[in-house]
């Protein structure tokens, strides 16, 4: 027992550069994340920030395997993943879960929600499917009776529970959340966010919450992870992080956060 | 003088529902309005009221829209159209859907200029080489010859604002148009929108959803519910002392990293009750005032 639930090392992944690619032959390929080397203790939430293109999307998605690393390795409470096949990954996949960020896109419009929350269980060949969807829905705060509906018929807020419902319903250890409340009115990204936190606290679930959004992640997370082009600048505890930023480009996330209020003078 | 008056705006679907309640506000000129609301309030419908694209299935019912001192309802289409070209831009929310990816950035922005001001082709190139370089885009005339999706969103961004002040309009019309950049990307883009409003002295209507951001950049502020305006003020008595409840609440619900513990306090059940409330005493006085 290592009481890490991650351990990666020197992780690297790399896209094919279409836009460059000639007519014959491979297209040369841009490194996204070059090296990183760092763990995750079970139970941690961790914040990954960075702007666009800084590689953490893709760091995400190879945390859960959706992407396969070039090199380095990853460990999942021991077992390097990082180059596992889709047979042998189909029963960890049980144990770690992705929320996604735009949940209309990432909920099928044609399926009703108990359907939807259902998906993942029929995959991984669970028992009493019914009463693990009502469940679901009852953790995250919806009626039951939202099963029947369509995803078109809710709300934002209420559409980005069903995701959240999808994912702890397989009672993962680990959860990886993409930017999930940056399409949401503050209003529903605070009833998400503290629905988030107290499911974590009750489920004693590991989190990986992804946001360019240093005010949420501060009051969310206990460690951060800042990324800029594809590398680790900073990884700190988060009161460090915001009474010290080490990092260069983490002091100019900082300053770039519009505050609620006109003291704060930027022009 | 103002040079928008909007005054007791209605919009509504054609089954009758309304978007916009009696919706009154000013922006004079050099003046920065933010309009704030929740998704659903009706901000973006008014700056499409103003422009004239409201979608197919909404309608002006009511009320007046002055574009310096000239109702724009009593105006034919076509002089309608001449005088919202010639007097009023947008910058629009999504810098990629808002570029035709099938054509090269330069035309684009000349569009405007050769299309309704009649301007010759190559004077107008000339000013579009002028306003990129004003919006600090480096080697301008390779950034003409390209396609949208050669470029970064803050690039598009840039070229999005350069095109909107290409033709000198007296207001701008702004559709959230950082939400969809990053923290860092969006201090660069709020600082140049207002260096380029205030060089041009223009009027602009800043329609977003962060507080954050009507802190940096706007003067007055006027917020909406459910398509009725609850408070319009200015922005230093808004941050100190937000008149109404809602307003109170969504101030309450907007993160702030400086303050860990005060963040994440949803708009609170009573206070959407309280406000849905007015909205609907609102609605029947007025329909009361219809029927005498």
């Amino acid at each position: 027992m290592s009481g890490m639930i991650y351990e990666l090392k020197d992780l690297k992944v790399s896209f094919p550069d279409m836009s460059r690619k000639p007519f014959f032959g491979a297209a040369p390929r841009i490194e996204v994340l070059k090296g990183l080397t760092f763990d995750i203790p079970k139970g941690e939430v961790l914040g990954i920030v960075g702007g666009s293109g800084s590689g953490k999307s893709t760091l995400g998605r190879a945390l859960i395997r959706l992407i396969e690393p070039d090199s380095g390795a990853i460990r999942f409470e021991g077992t390097d993943i990082s180059h596992l096949g889709e047979d042998s990954l189909r029963p960890l996949r049980r144990r770690f879960q992705m929320i996604f960020q735009d949940p209309m896109s990432s909920l099928n419009p044609r399926r009703r929600v108990g359907g939807i929350i259902a998906g993942p269980m029929r995959l991984q060949g669970l028992d009493n499917i019914r009463g693990r969807v009502d469940e679901a829905l009852d953790m995250v705060g919806l009626p039951r009776a939202f099963a029947a509906r369509y995803p078109h018929e809710l709300s934002g807020g209420q559409r980005q529970r069903v995701g959240i419902a999808r994912a702890i319903a397989l009672k993962p250890d680990f959860i990886l959340a993409d930017e999930i409340v940056s399409g949401l009115d503050v209003s529903s990204q605070a009833q998400v966010l503290n629905l988030l936190e107290s499911l974590v606290k009750d489920l004693g679930l590991t989190l990986a919450f992804i946001s360019h959004d240093l005010s949420v992640i501060r009051r969310l997370c206990s460690r951060i992870l800042v990324l800029y082009k594809g590398e680790i600048v900073e990884n700190a505890k988060t009161p460090e992080l915001f009474a010290n930023p080490q990092a260069e480009y983490t002091r100019t996330l900082l300053d770039a956060i519009p505050l609620p209020d006109p003291e704060q003078v930027w022009f | 003088m103002s040079y928008l008056s909007i005054q007791d705006l209605e919009v509504r679907l054609t089954n009758g529902t309304p978007l916009l309640r009696r919706v009154s506000l000013d922006v004079e000129p050099g003046e920065v309005r933010a309009l704030v609301g929740e998704s659903g309030a009706g901000k973006s419908m008014i700056g499409k009221a103003v422009l004239g694209i409201l979608p197919r299935a909404a309608r002006l019912t009511g009320g007046a829209i002055l574009l310096d001192g000239e109702n724009l309802e009593s105006l034919s289409p076509k002089a309608r159209r001449q005088r919202i070209g010639a007097k009023v831009a947008l910058i629009p929310q999504d810098p990629l859907t808002a570029l035709n990816p099938s054509r090269r950035v330069g035309p684009q922005v000349t569009d405007r200029l050769v299309d309704i001001l009649g301007w010759k082709r190559s004077e107008a190139e000339m000013r579009a080489l002028e306003l990129l370089e004003e919006v600090h885009i480096q080697a301008p005339d390779r950034v003409m010859k390209a396609y949208p999706h050669e470029l970064s969103g803050g690039m598009r961004q840039r070229i999005l604002i350069a095109s909107a002040f290409a033709a000198e309009p007296k207001l701008i019309i702004a559709d959230e148009p950082t939400t969809a950049l990053d923290v860092t990307v969006q201090k660069q883009i709020l600082k140049l929108i207002r260096d380029m409003q205030q060089r041009h002295g223009t009027a602009l209507l800043f329609v977003t959803h962060d507080l954050g951001v009507v802190s940096k950049i706007a003067q007055t502020l006027t917020v909406l519910y459910a398509g009725k305006v609850v408070e319009a003020t200015d922005v230093g008595a808004f941050f100190a002392h937000p008149a109404h409840a809602y307003s109170r609440a969504l101030l309450a619900a907007t993160p702030k990293y400086t303050d860990p513990e005060s963040s994440l306090t949803p708009v609170p059940g009573s206070v959407i009750a309280a406000v849905e409330g007015e909205v609907a005493a609102f609605d029947a006085e007025l329909s009361g005032a219809g029927r005498r």
